[in-house]
This record gives structure tokens, sequence and C-alpha cells, in this order.
């Protein structure tokens, strides 16, 4: 047992993992993750991210395409379900419509042939666990949803398994139940010991109940971290957005401690972006301090002078802190809190929240501590950049498409060369009707940047094009893409297969 | 007024279908217990069943009959449960082609296909006999064996099948300590779908048999076409046994695959 121990110290290690199907497509893009023996992480993502094709290829239920997964140091990529020492919560309970509650969580015992009265003493000890004990002859139909997972949860832990894997398991249940099995799996974890992987697209459940999370986009990890490095310390806009609510704002790291964004400059503690660097601020909307102000500020007030605020309670930290004017749109009581939406003099808006209300139309000034506003690196910055070809008829084909370019671009390019084609975000223009558009895909992914949107375009023959927009887009929306002729420069291609970066 | 009231009351669209009933089932049954129970002149007699149970030749061919029937049933079960098995689980590319394969022998009259079988035999110089009695039967009914099973089949929850993987049950132990009870109501249905008609049929036996096996069909058939006048009432006695063994199988299948619905 030690020495096999001491092969790794984690129980679970997934190294390299892709999973392909059939159409080419990657449900798992290299994802590699590490599972200490007792931890409790959970597999966050919204729908088709690859989280449930993960938590597949741990049980057994999907092989790997590429790379490889231990557990306690050994290799079962190749090893089928049965002869795994894990076990699975089903999404649907999948209890065995045949068998009564008994025979359901006596069922993997019975197959491992122990005597019955361990298999009696084992399943009246899982029933209890969850708190079924009085059940054990009931069909399993007349159980309602919870009572059903209750026993599926009891199946699963009675096999005392290595590791517990549960895929959405309180998915199918109502609020309050749902919010009753959080704690009571909380509870079950303390006390049986066993690592859970847990799968999940409720942001809040997995801050609840995790050690750890994982969050995955499209086949891959964004971000391993405990639930508050997750929520405080998000590494890109997606994790940003998608965990909690958060003001998302496009802007520029000037030099180490100090950011700009919203055209004011703002201390902050983030060091080693380098100087001048296009970046993307996250401030929570409970991180702003809101108070109100006597009369409307003129836009060429410094942003630092005194003032005449009114904060009776003295709520506002004092000190030497950037501060920002607007005026409240609108205010939503959300029991705790009230929720606002602020509109600033340079038409940005802002989340805020706050417990003091603050009626629409109030002139509000905010500020924000410099810890509290997180900034990463832009992964993308104004520019698309696709491969293309210059064409015979001067067009360029790129996207699957041609387009028409300048001739002054096209100039300098023979017909077939390869090239680098860059379209500035703001410039691409979306139609409602896909078919007046050169090209037509859908609205992939939406991002408020406070006073526009950034839209990921997916085309139909699956390319990405980032938008910038002041236009209101909804996730999934049909759109026609027109890239004017202006908006396309083109630059020398591939060489020896790479992108020659210039930036 | 009064005959706009009695269209307006759902209930009387009933009456045409209970007429139906009551001409067309109730009536010839009624019928045949009479003519059963009676003499040709028309008294009361129990005759017509001690004929039939005293009669050696008509008693064994009535359990001969019994026995194809339940041989016809076990081969469409032993054939058409992989059949249904692999139609409903394998991702074939091509599902409705196999399921067309299946139903369009269907389309053709059940006669000529019959005759179509006999030829065949014939062509291949195979004697006909009770070895082409159950290749035409298991033939004809096969399609009534594999629909109910493959509709269980398929209707059935995939993550089942992965729960039973993920306790520790290799495939052998999946299939038959999940798989196979989940379709008993299939196997029930497609037994007795397969068994009613086979046990009652005469058109096969005498044609794949040259008329050499007689089977419990043909027997009521003779007594009704033959006969003449005076044998109907033995014909009658017949069917009602007939009717009988039919009733209680589908009686006991019924409660058997209710048992299995309510477990489900």
């Amino acid at each position: 047992m030690f020495t096999e121990m001491s092969k790794s110290s984690f129980i679970i290690e997934v190294n390299h993992v892709s999973k392909q199907f059939e159409d080419g497509k990657y449900a798992l893009n290299d994802v590699s993750l590490q599972v200490k023996k007792g931890e409790f992480v959970t597999i966050l993502g919204p729908s088709g991210c690859g989280k449930t094709t993960l938590l597949r290829c741990i049980a057994g239920f999907q092989v790997a395409s590429e790379g490889d997964i231990l557990l306690k140091g050994e290799d079962i990529t190749q090893t089928p379900p049965h002869q795994r020492p894990v076990n699975t919560v089903f999404q649907k309970y999948a209890l065995f419509p045949h068998l009564n509650v008994f025979n359901n969580v006596a069922f993997g015992l019975k197959l491992k042939k122990l005597d019955e009265d361990t298999i009696i003493k084992r399943v009246k000890q899982a029933l209890k666990t969850v708190g079924m004990s009085d059940y054990e002859f009931r069909n399993v139909d007349s159980l309602s949803g919870g009572q059903q997972q209750r026993v599926a949860i009891a199946r699963a832990i009675v096999n005392q398994p290595e590791v517990l894997l549960l895929d959405e398991p309180l998915a199918a249940l109502d609020l309050k139940m749902r919010k009753d099995m959080q704690l009571e799996l909380k509870e079950m974890h303390k006390k049986l010991g066993i690592t859970f992987i847990y799968v999940t697209h409720d942001q809040e459940e997995a801050l609840t109940l995790s050690d750890r999370v994982v969050v995955m986009r499209e086949g891959k990890i964004q971000q391993i971290g405990t639930p508050t490095d997750i929520y405080n310390e998000p590494v890109n806009c997606f994790v940003a957005d998608f965990i909690g609510e958060s003001n998302i704002l496009s802007g520029t790291m000037i030099r180490d401690r100090k950011v700009n964004f919203c055209d004011k400059e703002f201390d902050c503690v983030d060091e080693g972006f380098g100087e001048n660097m296009p970046v993307d601020v996250v401030i929570r909307p409970e991180d702003i301090y809101i108070w109100e102000v006597e009369s409307p500020k003129s836009k060429d007030r410094p942003a630092d002078s005194k003032q005449e605020d009114l904060d009776p309670d003295d709520r506002v930290p004092k000190g030497k802190f950037t501060k920002w004017y607007g005026v409240v749109e609108s205010c939503i009581f959300k029991g705790v809190h009230y929720e606002m939406t602020v509109k600033t003099e340079d038409g940005y808006e802002f989340m805020v929240q706050d417990y003091h209300e603050f009626v629409p139309g109030t002139q509000v000034g905010m500020l924000v501590r410099p810890e509290d506003i997180q900034i990463m690196k832009k992964e993308h910055y104004r520019y698309n950049y696709f491969e293309g070809e210059v064409l015979k008829n001067g067009k360029v084909r790129f996207l699957g498409a041609e387009w028409e370019a300048d001739a002054d671009q096209t100039a300098p390019f023979a017909a077939g060369d390869k090239v680098k084609v860059q379209v500035p975000f703001r410039e691409v223009e979306l139609l409602d009707y896909e078919d007046e558009g050169v090209l037509s895909g859908e609205v992939h992914y939406l991002l408020y940047k406070g006073n526009h949107y950034n839209l990921t375009i997916r085309t139909d023959e699956g390319y990405d094009l980032l938008v910038n927009t002041d236009d209101v887009w909804d996730h999934g929306d049909r759109v026609g893409i027109v890239i004017p002729p202006s908006a396309i420069r083109l630059m020398k291609g591939i060489e020896n297969g790479e992108w020659r970066i210039e930036n | 007024m009064k005959l706009s009231r009695i269209f307006d009351n759902r209930r009387s669209w009933a009456w045409p279908y209970v007429l139906f009933l009551i001409l067309f089932v109730v009536l010839p049954l009624l019928l045949i217990v009479v003519y059963a129970f009676t003499t040709p002149g028309g008294d009361f007699t129990l005759h017509n069943f001690v004929q039939f149970f005293s009669t050696s030749e008509a008693v064994n061919t009535f359990i001969y009959s019994i026995a194809i029937a339940f041989l016809t049933t076990l081969i469409c079960l032993l054939l058409g449960y992989p059949a249904a098995y692999i139609m409903a689980t394998a991702e074939l590319k091509t599902p409705v082609v196999m399921s067309m394969l299946f139903i369009l022998p269907m389309w053709i009259n059940f006669l000529l296909r019959t005759l179509a079988t006999v030829e065949l035999f014939n062509m291949f110089s195979i004697p006909l006999g009770e070895g082409a009695l159950l290749y035409g039967m298991c033939y004809d009914f096969l399609p009534f064996m594999i629909y109910p099973i493959y509709n269980t089949l398929q209707k059935m929850d995939r993550s089942l099948i992965e729960a039973a993987h993920d306790l520790g049950a290799n495939r052998r132990e999946v299939f038959l300590k999940v798989i196979l009870p989940l379709s008993k109501s299939g196997i029930y249905s497609g037994v007795v779908m397969v068994f009613m008609p086979t046990v009652s049929t005469f058109a096969i036996s005498e044609l794949l048999t040259r008329n050499k096996i007689t089977l419990f069909g043909s027997l009521i058939q003779r007594a009704f076409g033959e006969g003449g006048l005076q044998m109907w009432n033995y014909g009658a006695a017949l069917s009602l046994v007939l009717l009988l063994i039919i009733g209680l199988t589908s009686f006991f299948g019924n409660k058997d695959e209710q048992e299995a619905q309510s477990v489900i």
C-alpha cells in the first residue's frame, strides 16, 4: 500500500488528455489536472465546455484520444469502467427501475460476491449516510427526485470508491432542495473522506462546495484554483464573467501599479504587465463604493479634487483614491443588497452593489480600492488575424470566403501568395439578416465592456471572429458578416509554417 | 332538438362501435359457444367435447400444434432478441434500412410468401415437412417478435447500462442483470404475438407440408369447410378449446407483463 501511494501524491492525474470526436471537433483539448486524495474538486463551465466528457473519461465511459489518466499513479486510460475503483452519480440518477432501493444500493456489492451479512450491513450504513434508512424496500419510482438522488449517492458510496464522480447531480432538483443537498454533500464529503470530482454549470454551487474549482471552456481548462482565487483573481474575461457578476473594461497598464481605464488613471496592485500594455480590468460590483454627491460634476473637474460629497455614514474610505462620477440609471432590490446601474459622464456603465438604495437619477461618486482592481492580460487586442490567400481576381480569400480588399493592399502580392489578414474588431459589420452578409454565423460569446460589446462570432465554417460593437446582440443570434474593403490589411504571410508576428 | 342533443352527448359516439362489436365479436362468439354445446338438431350436449377428447388423433394434433407453436415462439425469440438488440444498441449508420429489411416481407401477401417459400424448398430439392413448417412459421412471424423487443430496448435509458458498468458489472452481467430484466415486457408482447397466431394457423402447414402434417387450425378448418353442416358443432367445440388456450396464454402473458411494468 505504501509503495503504491508513494508513486504519486495525487489520486487522479489527468495528463494532456484530448478527446476528439468523429467530426474532428475537440471535446477536450490538452487537459491536465491533478487531484489530491480527499479533495473536493469541481469542474465548472457552460454547457458544451467538455466538463462532462472529462468526467466520463475519468469514469471510463469514454476513452481519451490522447494523453493518459492515472489513478494512484497507475495508468487507467484504457481500463474499462467496471474495473476502475471509481463510482459515478449520474445526472438523471439512473436508478435501476426493476430493483427496489435496497437492491439498487446492493447492486455493486452483489457483483463483488460479498456475503449477505456484509451486504446488508453496508447497504444499511450507506442508506443511513444519505438519510434514507426507512426506504429500503420502496420502489424507486415512488421516490421524489431528491430521494432518488440520495439513493443514487448511496449506491455509489456503498462501494467505498477511491473517487466519487458526480455529474451535475443536483441539476434536476428545485432551488431549495438543491441548497439543502449542497450542504449535505459537503458534510458527506467530510465524513467519508472520499475524493469528490463534481461537475456543474452552476458557479455558485462550485464556489460553495469545492476545495478547488476547475473552470473550463470549449474543451480547455481556463483556470484552476480555490473558490476565492477564482473569484478574486480571474485569469481572463471569460472566468471573470462566468463566475459572479463583474464589470469588465478595456484598459491600459501604464506602468507597474498604475492602470488607465474609463479615461482615468487608477492605482492598482498588479505588476509585471509592462508599460502601456492593453489589459482587461475586472471590478466586482460589490467592491465599488458609492455615495451621493450634491451637484452634477462638470467634465473637467479634476478626479482627485476636494468635493462636497454627502457621506453621512462615513462609509467611503478616506485616502487618495481615484474617484469617478455618474448618474444612477436603475436600481433593483436583490434581497440583501441593491443592484444599481450607474452611467458615467463618459458613457461607461457600471454595475454597483450596495446595502443602500440610490434611486435612479441620483448623482453619485464611485471609488474602488486598488487591491479590488483585478488586471488581466488581454488575449486579443483590437485586431483579428486570419490566414489568407491573394486570388487572381484581386480578391482575398480568408475565413472560407472571398473578400474585396483595397488595391493598395493587394498590390504588393502576387496571386497565390499566402498572407496574414488583419481586421480590426471595430470595423466588422454585423447584419440582422444572415443572407445579406458575405458570411453568416452566430453570436457565440459576448462580453459587455462598460461602453461596448465584445462579441465572438462563430462562422458556419467554424472560424471565430471578434467584433466590437455598440449594438445589442444576444447569445445565439444569427448574423450576416460584412468586412468593408477598407478594413482589410494584408501582411506578409507564413514563413516556415508559422506566423511572423509583427507588432 | 333531440337529435342534436344526442350528438352533443359524446357517449353516443360510441354506439357505432358498440354495435360493431356486438355484431361481429360478441354474437359470433356466442354462436360458437352455442354450437359447441349443441347437436346439429339444436339440443344441448357435451358430445362435441367428448368426441374431441376421446379421439386420440384430435388430441395429438392439438398437443402437436401447441408444441410447434411453442417451438416457433422459442426460435423467433432466439433469433429476434439478438436482432432487436443489435438494431437498438449498435450505432448503425442505417437503422432505417435495417428495420425496412425486417418489415418489407410483411408488405407481401402472406399466402404468396408461403407459396414462394414452397418454391424455394422445391428449387433446392429440400423435402417439405416439419422443418419446412417451422421455417415458414418463423419466417412469417419473426417481425412480431422483433418489434416489441426492439421498442423496449430502444426506450431503455442508456445511462442505466453505464451505471451498471460503473458499479462493476462486466458486459455479461450488465446484460443479465439490467438489459434482460428491463426488456421483459417486450419479450412478453413478442411471445404472445407470435404464439397466438402460430397455434391457430393452417395455411402455412397445408402449403409447406403438402397436407402431410395436420395442425389444429387445419382440423377446425376441415370441420367447417369439408365436414358439412353436421360438423359445425364439432368445429365450434374445437374452436372453443383453442380460444381457451389462447385466452389463457395471453392472460398469463398480460399478467406477467403488468407485473413487469409495475416493477418498472
